[in-house]
């Protein structure tokens, strides 16, 4: 049973944001924003463009100080605590000639950030060979980067993002130009390494369809402010109508979410149509 | 033949020409690798090009080339990496830096031609002299390599991440500016090493030709940093060669230009590397035993 005293909670929680706010050229782009996320959930982001969705993400990496509040992870401040979080940004699309092997390219998730050299040496190699195994990517271990697939490059970052043993890890619009069936790899992918390695997962997309089976809680951003919860606690008429700050319906067919702005055309969204 | 190299390495000009052109090639075909790499041929042919300027200044004021080449290259580069953040405002820099310094370069380059001692002068800066070059600079151009060499050697992991997948980079603590400075500085130096050599029009030829072709032929930054090295080398050597030969060629029995021969080598070298697919073809490899 999850121990409900709030210090206790505090202190368990992966990653802890109290009132952020960020107000970027005088307009708001956080605000009043309260999280705090258990190890090893699957959280995912959605919210229009200009929702504060890449805001977020740089606070949480520690790129960005936000004007009010507080980030912790792990209970330390984020710039104290950046091995704790791993990245992928959201795009890569390295040159067809680039001189790198998939095993290269995950090992930079290593040491990249050190200067030199890497000596090598045979725990690194392993360390390596083992982040591969998770994401099942040992069979073009020592193919060039350039003729990947995207389906096989999100693999790689994502052991990339692993291999430093994060606690938490951040996916910028994975799914982003993957084709439905590589979209529905890369996250039962993501959920099973995460769940293995108890590591919280945060994955932004504009799409929440193929996160629902993984998903534990959403986190809805709109217009700066954020709703975190199930889907079901969150993506109801009500909750998003008050977010977004006008009428939203909130449709299911075949067991996908449809969210539906209001008649005024400037205002409609549609989460699940590309823009 | 082995009478021809006999002869070659017995000319006086030929031993320090070989011996600066060699250091000149190495420095340039590995730091050429991180050029291709961060996709910045622009800047460095814009650095050969502001050389011209230190150079003439050099030569005006009585010190060796090199060292205006340098000078102002390093600057040039800051100057370049400093104002441009991003990848298109340090294209907008680039340009701008260029057509400054080039402004200043052709009044210098003026100047020069108004003094009668010095009527081959502004050719030997535009396409390179290594033969007329002074033996006693060797060895302050094998220190600029050392220095290069050993500036890319600590930057290495941190700029391999920064070139390859910046965002990740910087998100694990990467300083990415910091990092794209001290390149600036490395990229400064080799290409105006090699302006000496092949001239600073000349100069990129020397730094992209030999990487671009590099890294088709390799998977591993490392090795394409060695083959480029190697394939720089050849030219330099070959093209040094065919070179002293020429003197024995029309129309003046004079000698062709240097950086005629090293162009034409690394453009050979390069449209190879196009043309013939070296570097094996994808192959579904066999399934690797899974991790005990």
């Amino acid at each position: 049973m999850r121990n409900l005293d709030p210090l206790r909670v505090h202190e368990d929680s992966v990653l802890d944001l109290q009132g952020v706010a960020v107000h970027l050229g005088g307009r708001a782009v956080l605000q009043g924003i309260d999280l705090s996320l258990r190890p090893g959930e699957f959280v995912g982001v959605i919210g229009p463009n200009g929702a504060g969705k890449t805001t977020l993400l740089k606070i949480i990496l520690g790129l960005l100080r936000p004007d009010e509040g507080t980030v912790l992870v792990a209970g330390r401040d984020v710039r104290a605590a950046r091995s704790l979080v791993g990245y992928v940004p959201q795009s890569f699309a390295p040159d067809p000639d680039l001189p790198l092997r998939a095993r290269d390219l995950v090992a930079l998730g290593l040491d990249g950030a050190r200067w030199g050299f890497s000596l090598g040496g045979q725990r690194r190699r392993a360390k390596v060979e083992e982040a591969l195994g998770w994401v099942d990517a040992l069979r073009y271990a020592d193919q060039p980067v350039g003729r990947l697939s995207g389906g096989e490059l999100q693999r790689l970052l994502v052991a990339q993002a692993l291999i430093s043993d994060p606690r938490i890890v951040l996916l910028d619009e994975p799914l982003a130009n993957l084709d439905l069936r590589s979209q529905g790899d890369v996250v039962a992918l993501v959920g099973r390494v995460a769940h293995e390695r108890g590591v919280t997962v945060v994955l932004v997309t504009h799409d929440m369809n193929p996160l629902l089976s993984v998903m534990d809680r959403i986190l809805y951003l709109a217009r700066g402010q954020a709703a975190l919860g199930t889907v079901d606690e969150v993506v109801r008429g009500d909750v998003l109508t008050q977010l977004y700050g006008h009428h939203v319906d909130v449709v299911r067919v075949h067991g996908r979410i449809l969210v539906v702005g209001g008649a005024d055309a400037e205002s409609l969204t549609c989460n699940t149509c590309d823009s | 033949m082995p009478g021809f190299i006999e002869s070659l390495l017995a000319a006086p000009a030929v031993a320090p020409a070989l011996l600066i052109g060699s250091l000149v090639a190495v420095t340039s075909g590995v730091v050429g690798v991180f050029v291709v790499l961060r996709g910045q041929s622009f800047a460095g042919h814009a650095l050969g090009d502001i050389g011209t300027t230190g150079a003439a200044a050099a030569y005006l004021g009585g010190l060796p080339a090199l060292y205006g080449f340098v000078g102002v290259g390093v600057l040039g580069g800051l100057a370049i990496e400093g104002l441009g953040e991003r990848a298109r405002e340090r294209d907008v820099a680039t340009g701008i830096v260029l057509s400054l310094m080039l402004g200043v370069g052709a009044l210098l380059l003026y100047f020069m031609t108004q003094r009668t001692d010095a009527t081959g002068g502004p050719v030997a800066i535009l396409f390179g002299s290594i033969f007329t070059v002074d033996p006693s600079i060797a060895l302050p151009v094998a220190l600029f390599s050392l220095l290069a060499l050993l500036l890319l050697g600590f930057l290495y992991r941190p700029l391999v991440f920064a070139s390859v997948n910046p965002q990740a980079a910087q998100a694990k603590g990467v300083p990415l500016q910091g990092v794209g400075l001290l390149f600036m500085l490395a990229l400064a130096i080799a290409v105006e090493e090699s302006a000496l050599v092949a001239g600073a029009l000349l100069s990129t030829a020397l730094l992209i030709g030999p990487a671009a072709a590099a890294v088709r032929w390799t998977r591993q930054i490392g090795a394409a940093a060695a083959l480029s090295a190697l394939l720089g080398l050849l030219a330099v050597s070959v093209g040094i060669a065919l070179a002293y030969q020429s003197y024995f060629w029309p129309p003046g029995h004079r000698g062709w230009p240097v950086s005629f021969f090293i162009v034409l080598l690394v453009l050979t070298e390069y449209l190879l590397a196009r043309l013939l697919p070296a570097r094996a073809a994808r192959r579904p490899l066999p399934r690797r035993k899974e991790a005990a």
